[in-house]
């Protein structure tokens, strides 16, 4: 028995890593030729893969600019879905190189996994969508209402904490996976679905009828969403913390894919030459190539781009930027200067 | 009166009388099953009423209302079932994400397959020993090689992308032959007279036997990669795999043991009696005779797996039944829910029904030689 | 024989050739290697968790769980502990295994006598429901039942209601729940005094019987004092019962008891599955019953009836019940399929989100196994008590 379980894993065991000192992941990743990205199981808009089986969305994207910055290529990223209960090991245990799975930043995910946040590629907080026949205005007055919630969330707290600080009662039905809650939903089973703000405009349009259901206006939580990476190693949250800065850096100085070349060729602007790679550090401190960020503006695109494409106008979705702009015009998204 | 009818005819040209109407024929059987007295007919009004309830409609919603041609939802107008969702997904619901110029890897694998399981049932080809080995180490080998790809020029597939009925067939597969190995090794543990030995054989067993497979699968997908040394890890289809097999084992073990107590003791004593080692009796003659036995019931192990393997949806593969939810989620196609479950239900019980009718036939054919 | 074998050896012959000090060298390194991949694991196991920071022990079952369960069988709310969502957890379980195993018992025992009726259309539908039941996985059954049948009930403000309070919708079955009242207890006590009176009939009736060869009509008799006593001292008493009726207060209705449609699809789909196996289980037990027996039976002048009870019955049992235990040990396993349509058993409410929200996964997820270990050694426990006490009656 031992053989043969030993013989298959030498067959299809992925690869053993060698121990997490600083720096092991790069190396690794560079080793093996791709970045191993965690991702959700379906999400429209973050990540999902489509009738081909090719993965797109904005978390999709973060995956992509990694690769992109670590390679030159944007494509050299295998993807691996997870649900809300595996995440955390498949990153722990090595299985992924990243997760990027729309993952709340919190603090004892911080401190007791043994995780590190990189960054916030999205600014969320829970919500609640109720059906339009019902005629609720506000989130105050779902007294006694049944609540379809997906398992495995911090969602959950937030419901149990807001009902309770306002002296409400209701019912929560726990489903597994989204979908299930959205179909719950639908069927009529509660009266209200709750999740994070975006993923309710991403379930809405799996609704028969979109219009039918309204999203309340009342946030009940923060959910700085962003990708994870392994504790201990440095060098790796470093790469692709600063891939996610380079996108928001880009927008903010208005470098898109379209106009990088030109860009490139032309900009006398020193913050400009610093984020394509053509003066300061370059790739130097991240032990990457200096046209790093080049290529992730090039083949991924700016964060506004990303955005909009994904998620925002350019989507079905349709969520506007809110909190998600750039600090400049009102929101919080905010990257520190490439220099 | 007797004697003027024997005189109408000559010896041996007598006709027999006619049964009575009532008696033979269609109304004859009638009578004896289904009208042979008052609650009998009673039973029949309400099994009739029945049948008209249930399928009159089905087969109203699945055949005469239904719509097949097409290729977007605008194509279902009628109000039955709209098998046009289930055609347009078909190659995804057989392949998963499979790359589409690669489907014909997985096609060539299942013909490889069919041939091996002709080879192993059909009584007349002979060399059924080097089939058995041929299926049980070479097969597997190929097959991963053909799907996985990577080498001999074949462009690598990851298996995060194998999935629908493909995926279901290998975890059932993958799953029954390497754990077979292992349930006999345990089934003879368990059957050894040495304590300790056997002591952990029923340990193992009944350890696994008493878990649900969820929770295996849970196991083997939160916490395995805890158990393997540091930067050792396997893939998530693996971890699956090795989740089944461990669980599967068991209950061969069980199947197996059943065997090993119905060949009577005059066997083992005689094999003793020659002087053979515990090996030699049993891999010349306890096994071969036992095994024989017990291809049924690792037949009817091997439909509970299969049904069983919808449970890996829960840990985030996509079988058979995960990829029609997934399916399900299109909004181009939501709410043909029903037409997708029960395509997956028709699936399932064509290859359920026939593997336990295999069964049972097998059961009649080998009961046999036993029976004294 | 090895000791024959033994004695022949001379006392000289090769360490390697006594079977049975080879045995226990074999012994020794079986036990050694199991042991050393226990402990490697162990190793491995604590390694990895002190290195990637989680925390280990069994502390968070006294951390506030601070998330909401659909359906209770305890007292329970966001402020209780994560050892109280075990304890729901697995109260939740057990109470969808104890309706699921009742349902298939009586459907199962349903189907097997019709597979084996006269009436062709009868045995030949019992035939099919076994076909199409055991052939399809129980979770598509489960699917199907939960979100095909949801639709079909209206809406929580269109509900059905019947008579005495009752109603039925999308959120589930309400009914009045009995608030007991002072005095009620003296109702229940008279029930109590009622079983015991009636053990004791069927006893005494049994010993005339014996001796008299008189037959006394125990079962109705039992069955007017069963239901008649308790009713005229719960009138005699002013009928010291209220009912708390659900009514539509905002979203639902409030107040009464709710059967949530989650345990109802859950319970049925088990029912139905298991109910396949144990028709096939009763109709083998029956069939396994020779049919002298039924003759021998017939020539003594038994009725129809009395010899299937008395004599076909009790030998086909002992056929039976080990098998039928066995399915209700799988249908209690099954109901781990629960977290599918998020009804809130053991799996979904302990390893799913009492897991998520701790991370402790090793210790969360053998506790589960725990239980349902612990389950099914009692199970077979009691099924080789049975066996063994049906192998003394045994002649």
């Amino acid at each position: 028995m031992m053989r043969k379980i030993f013989a298959a894993g030498t067959l299809l065991a992925v690869s053993a890593m060698p121990a997490a000192h600083a720096g092991a992941t790069l190396d690794a990743v560079k080793a093996k030729g791709f970045v191993q990205c965690g991702v959700s199981t379906g999400l429209p808009g973050f990540s999902a893969a489509n009738d081909k089986g090719q993965w797109a969305g904005l978390d999709v994207d973060v995956c992509r600019a990694v690769a992109a910055a670590v390679f030159g290529d944007a494509s050299k990223v295998k993807f691996t879905p997870l649900t809300a209960k595996e995440r955390f090991t498949a990153l722990q245990s090595g299985e992924i190189d990243m997760l990027s799975r729309n993952t709340t930043w919190t603090l004892t995910r911080d401190t007791n996994l043994g995780l590190n946040f990189a960054g916030v590629n999205y600014y969320d907080g829970q919500g609640f969508m109720v059906h339009k026949s019902l005629g609720v205005k506000s989130a105050k007055e779902l007294d006694g209402a049944a609540i379809c919630i997906q398992a495995g969330t911090t969602t959950e707290l937030n419901l149990a904490d807001y009902f309770r600080s306002n002296g409400m009662k209701y019912q929560a039905i726990t489903y597994d996976t989204s979908d299930e809650s959205v179909k719950g939903f639908e069927a009529g089973r509660c009266d209200v679905l709750t999740s994070d703000q975006s993923q309710l405009y991403a379930l809405r349009i799996k609704l028969k009828n979109p219009g039918s259901a309204v999203v309340l206006p009342e946030v009940i939580s923060k959910e700085p969403l962003g990708p994870v990476v392994r504790n201990g190693d440095e060098d790796w949250l470093k790469v692709v913390r600063w891939s996610l800065f380079a996108m928001i850096n880009a927008e903010e100085m208005g470098v898109t894919s379209k106009n990088v070349d030109e860009m490139r060729k032309t900009t006398k602007d020193p913050g400009k030459q610093r984020l394509l790679g053509l003066s300061g550090i370059k790739g130097q401190g991240l032990k990457l190539s200096d046209d790093w960020s080049y290529n992730i503006i090039k083949q991924v695109g700016n964060y506004s781009e990303a955005f909009e494409h994904n998620v925002g106008m350019g989507s079905p979705l349709k969520i506007a930027r809110g909190l998600n702009a750039l600090w400049s015009k009102g929101g919080i998204q905010y990257a520190p200067p490439i220099r | 009166m007797s004697e003027m009818m024997q005189e109408k005819y000559a010896p041996g040209t007598h006709p027999d009388w006619e049964p009575p109407a009532t008696e033979v024929g269609v109304i004859g059987w009638m009578r004896e099953n289904l009208f042979s007295n008052w609650r009998n007919s009673a039973l029949t009004l309400l099994g009739v009423y029945l049948v008209y309830l249930i399928f009159v409609p089905l087969i109203d919603w699945a055949i005469v209302n239904a719509d097949w041609a097409g290729d977007t939802r605008d194509a279902c107008t009628s109000g039955g079932a709209c098998w046009v969702f289930v055609k347009v997904r078909f190659n995804q619901f057989m392949y998963g994400f499979y790359p589409a110029e690669e489907y014909w890897r997985v096609n060539a694998t299942a013909v490889l397959f069919a041939l091996m399981i002709l080879w192993l049932t059909v009584p007349r080809i002979p060399l059924k020993r080097v089939a058995g080995v041929l299926t049980l180490f070479v097969f597997p080998i190929a097959a991963y090689f053909l799907l996985g790809g990577g080498v001999f020029g074949l462009s690598e597939v990851e298996t995060t992308r194998w999935g629908g009925l493909t995926l279901t067939l290998i975890l059932a597969v993958v799953g029954i032959v390497a754990a077979f190995p292992l349930g006999i090794i345990l089934a003879l543990g368990r059957r050894s007279e040495m304590p300790i030995v056997r002591a952990l054989s029923v340990a193992y067993i009944e350890l696994w036997r008493g878990v649900p497979l969820i929770t295996v699968l849970f196991m083997s997908s939160v916490m395995l990669p805890l158990f393997l040394p540091e930067g050792v890890n396997f893939d998530k289809l693996l971890r699956a795999l090795i989740g089944i097999i461990l669980f599967q084992a068991s209950y061969i073990a069980e199947v197996v043991r059943g065997g090993l107590q119905a060949i009577p003791k005059g066997q083992y004593e005689a094999a003793d009696a020659l002087g053979l080692s515990y090996g030699k009796k049993m891999v010349l003659i306890i096994l071969p005779q036992a095994l024989k036995l017990v291809i049924p019931g690792i037949v009817n192990t091997f439909n509970e797996l299969f049904k069983d393997t919808t449970l890996v949806l829960i840990i985030g593969l996509l079988d058979l039944l995960a990829i029609i939810k997934a399916a399900l989620e299109d909004s181009n196609w939501l709410g043909y829910s029903i037409e997708g479950y029960v395509f997956a239900g028709a699936v399932f019980w064509i290859f359920c029904f026939g593997m336990s009718r295999y069964s049972r036939a097998l059961e009649r054919k080998l009961h046999t030689g036993h029976k004294r | 024989m090895t000791d024959h074998t033994d004695e022949q050896a001379p006392a000289a012959a090769s360490f390697w050739r006594d079977p049975r000090k080879r045995a226990i060298v074999f012994q020794v390194i079986v036990l050694a290697i199991v042991l050393g991949l226990g402990a490697y694991i162990f190793h491995n196991t604590l390694h990895n968790l002190e290195k990637r920071g989680i925390s280990t022990g069994f502390a968070f079952l006294h951390n506030e769980a601070g998330f909401g369960i659909l359906f209770s069988l305890i007292p329970y709310d966001e402020t209780y502990t994560f050892g109280r969502t075990f304890l729901v957890g697995l109260l939740n379980t057990l109470l969808v295994s104890a309706i699921g195993i009742v349902l298939a018992t009586i459907l199962g025992f349903i189907v097997g006598v019709a597979r084996l009726s006269h009436n062709w259309i009868i045995s030949r539908l019992a035939n099919l429901y076994i076909e199409i039941f055991r052939n399809v996985p129980l979770l598509l059954q489960i699917l199907f039942w939960y979100f095909a049948m949801l639709p079909l009930l209206p809406h929580p403000r269109q509900s059905l209601a019947f008579e005495g309070g009752i109603f039925l919708n999308r959120r589930g079955l309400y009914l009045p729940a009995p608030v007991a009242e002072p005095g009620f207890g003296w109702v229940l006590v008279t029930l109590g005094l009622v079983i015991a009176a009636v053990v004791v009939l069927r006893r005494w009736a049994h010993r005339r019987q014996e001796a008299t060869w008189q037959i006394f009509p125990v079962f109705w008799t039992s069955l007017a004092l069963l239901i008649g006593l308790p009713l005229l001292s719960y009138g005699l008493l002013g009928a010291p019962l209220d009912w708390d009726y659900p009514a539509l207060k905002g979203f639902n209705f409030q107040g009464g008891m709710t059967v949530i449609p989650e345990l109802v699809a859950l319970a049925i789909a088990l029912a139905i599955y298991t109910a396949a196996y144990i028709a096939e289980i009763v109709r083998s037990g029956i069939q396994s019953v020779s049919h002298g027996q039924t003759e021998a039976a017939y020539a003594l002048g038994l009725k129809r009836g009395t010899t299937l009870r008395l004599v076909i019955i009790p030998q086909a049992m002992r056929v039976i019940i080990p098998q039928l235990t066995s399915q209700y040990l799988n249908l209690t396993k099954n109901s781990s399929l629960a977290p599918a349509i998020g009804y809130p058993d053991l799996v979904a409410v302990f390893a799913g989100t009492t897991l998520n929200q701790t991370g402790q996964a090793v210790e969360i997820i053998a506790m589960t196994m725990g239980v349902y270990l612990t389950l099914s050694l009692t199970i077979s426990a009691f099924m080789n008590w049975y066996n063994k006490r049906m192998a003394l009656v045994e002649r």
